[in-house]
């Protein structure tokens, strides 16, 4: 261990020993998160092409209608969910909190009778309110994300079912049949599509705009590198002065406004809201970050790479109907997938720890 | 090099110029411990000091008072020769008293430019919002880094991929860039091989260079002696000794502080451990040489 470093001796300027060397091209684009997730999809694209009895459909407009229309709701919080889990954290109350915005909306309009965008408007307050809650309560009691989220989800999954079976005379659908005011505008801008015979969701414009500002975010603002510096290493990103807990607060907060945005659009599609919608698909959000290059532990990730995990699950999804499968296989098939995310995750984690020594 | 604006010499000072940071007759107690007992030292624009000590020698209680984690319970901090009290970390690095902390200095997974500039991204304005400034932001890092002797040819990269050495440079270089004139270094070369340990030296002496002052904390004598201008010794929070370095030979350093009685002692009691194991028995020998060799006038050999 010793050193004996004659004095005056002169610094190597970009000496061998002090140089870092650059990986080639292929390397650098394979260590890129999102570039397995994007394989991933071409394969997935080419199997259900190729399939005999998919391939019509799979291949024409009505097919590609057929699997947006899937995946846009989970593109549209892949995207929050896979920020939050770069910055290290979860939240399992996403997927019902798409239900509860969407419940809320319901019932402020139909008791009240209320202009549409004003019932928007106080969902979204409330969604701030909640994720403001989740981000207080992680940062504060310093708890996993994991359990404190999953107490919000059941608080909100108990108290939205309880609340409609309470207000609307025991049903768990909410339906606003006179139209508040506000309403067709409100549907063009969230609910509705473009062209007849194959509708395309204007959701699927969402999931775009929401895909290019995280990206954004994460990638080019200050933000975003606190983001990344939270979830890789907390203690460090504070020595530097990094606000790791508003950060993550921040993100929190996005969660809940993603399952707003969600909401959103799913009550202004059809002025009607279900209790339960939603639950259960946090744990699909959280495939398509992993699926899509987001470390389960943090510090690492890409938007682009969260919302092809969530075109990944859309046309898993369609894909084995459109194939004539057992609906069922459609989950074995997230399954391989989620395996498959994880293992490459862990090949890249170790890539980029492995120190040269 | 640094500016430094004349003040009054202090007592200590031999020089005409203040030291940029001074500790004077400082003392630490948690409860009935002592953790710091009337410990001085200084470090002066292009200087190297160095603090050894071995493990529980205090130097993490006085790496935390320079560095304004907690204030001296006796005693005072001096910043070009005025006594200071910082409130905190952040105003001892306002001041530009910069500490690298061996463990907590990157983030592995994030790319050197953004580590570099993490927590002082520069932004740039395009219409009503802040951007990184991408081009900026990689192009400083290299131009920093350059400085230290390293050429970044892909800022992209993950510091994690980065030597435990480079990773010393980039801390470095960043509290350098960002104002540091005092900088302290947390055993940097503790957890690295020789040649790596080489290399951070040398950072050492390239940041002695362009005028700041080192701390440099270290249990190593051997990476001590060949950067330092003045060597501190502690041992149980008491100060072993201060010497400028032509008052000190590296063997005196080394024997201060390993102690050739220590090594002697040990060399004797492995041997009776282990009369029937020839390993043993070598390392015994081995040691008993050591201790000769260090500490002449105690020959046990």
């Amino acid at each position: 261990m010793d050193v004996t470093l004659p004095p005056g001796q002169p610094a190597p300027a970009a000496a061998p020993n002090g140089r870092v060397v650059s990986a080639r091209l292929g390397t650098r684009l394979l260590r890129r998160p999102e570039v397995g997730a994007a394989l991933a999809a071409i394969a997935i694209f080419m199997i259900f092409a190729v399939d005999p009895v998919s391939r019509e459909l799979w291949l024409s407009q009505n097919g590609l209608v057929g699997w947006l229309s899937q995946a846009w709701q989970f593109g549209i919080m892949a995207v929050p969910v896979g920020l939050l889990m770069i910055g290290g954290e979860f939240d399992l109350s996403a997927g019902v909190m798409t239900g509860s915005a969407a419940i809320l909306m319901g019932l402020l309009a139909k008791g009240f009778g209320w202009n549409i965008w004003l019932c928007i408007a106080l969902s979204a307050v409330f969604a701030i309110v909640v994720g403001l809650i989740n981000g207080l309560l992680v940062v504060k009691t310093r708890l996993p994300s994991f359990i404190v989220t999953l107490a919000t989800f059941f608080v909100l999954r108990g108290t939205s079912v309880g609340l409609v079976e309470a207000l609307n005379s025991n049903s768990t659908v909410v339906t606003v049949l006179t139209p508040p005011p506000g309403t067709d505008v409100a549907r063009a801008v969230f609910g509705g599509s473009i062209g007849s015979a194959p509708a395309y969701p204007i959701a699927v414009a969402w999931w775009l705009i929401v895909t290019v500002v995280g990206t954004f975010l994460l990638s080019r603002t200050t933000f975003g590198n606190w983001v990344f510096a939270a979830g890789g290493d907390p203690n460090a990103a504070r020595n530097v002065g990094v606000p790791v807990g508003s950060t993550k607060i921040v993100l929190f907060i996005g969660t809940a406004l993603g399952g707003w945005l969600v909401g959103t659009i799913q009550f202004t599609a059809g002025l009607s809201a279900v209790s339960e919608q939603g639950v259960g698909y946090e744990l699909y959000y959280i495939v398509a970050a992993v699926v899509g290059g987001c470390l389960l532990t943090g510090g690492y990730g890409s938007v682009v790479g969260a919302s092809i995990g969530a075109a990944i699950i859309g046309m898993a999804l369609q894909g084995v109907i459109y194939a004539g499968w057992p609906s069922q296989w459609g989950f074995a098939f997230l399954g391989v997938l989620l395996l498959f995310g994880v293992v490459v995750n862990a090949v890249t984690y170790r890539q980029a720890q492995r120190a040269r020594r | 090099m640094t500016e430094i604006t004349p003040a009054p010499t202090p007592a200590l000072d031999t020089t005409a110029r203040p030291a940029l940071l001074e500790a004077r007759h400082v003392s630490k107690y948690f409860g009935s411990v002592i953790a710091l007992k009337d410990v001085s030292l200084q470090v002066r624009a292009g200087e190297v000091t160095c603090v050894l000590g071995d493990n529980g020698a205090g130097k993490s209680s006085l790496i935390k008072i320079l560095s304004g984690v907690f204030p001296p319970d006796e005693g005072e901090i001096l910043v070009d020769g005025e006594s200071t009290t910082f409130a905190g970390p952040r105003e001892a690095r306002a001041q530009g008293i910069a500490t690298v902390f061996q463990d907590l200095a990157t983030v592995p997974m994030m790319s050197i430019w953004r580590n570099f500039f993490l927590g002082q991204e520069p932004t740039r304005r395009v219409g009503p919002i802040n951007l990184l400034d991408l081009d900026r932001a990689k192009a400083t890092m290299k131009a920093e880094m350059a400085k230290m002797g390293i050429d970044v040819s892909d800022p992209n990269q993950n510091v994690g991929t980065l030597s435990g050495g480079e990773r010393q440079a980039v801390a470095i270089s960043r509290a350098v860039y960002f104002g540091a004139r005092v900088l302290i270094l947390d055993e940097p070369t503790s957890a690295l091989g020789v040649r790596q340990s080489g290399i951070v030296l040398r950072y050492v002496i390239q940041a002695r260079d362009m005028g700041r002052g080192v701390i440099l904390i270290t249990h190593n004598p051997h990476h001590a002696y060949p950067v330092g201008d003045q060597f501190v010794l502690l041992k149980l929070g008491h100060v072993l000794g201060s010497f400028t370095k032509d008052e000190i030979s590296i063997t005196d350093l080394t024997q201060m502080m390993a102690g050739g009685e220590e090594l002697a002692q040990l060399s004797h009691e492995l041997r009776r451990m282990g009369a029937d194991q020839p390993a043993l028995q070598q390392v015994a020998r081995e040691l008993a040489e050591e201790a000769a060799r260090t500490a002449p006038g105690n020959s046990e050999a």
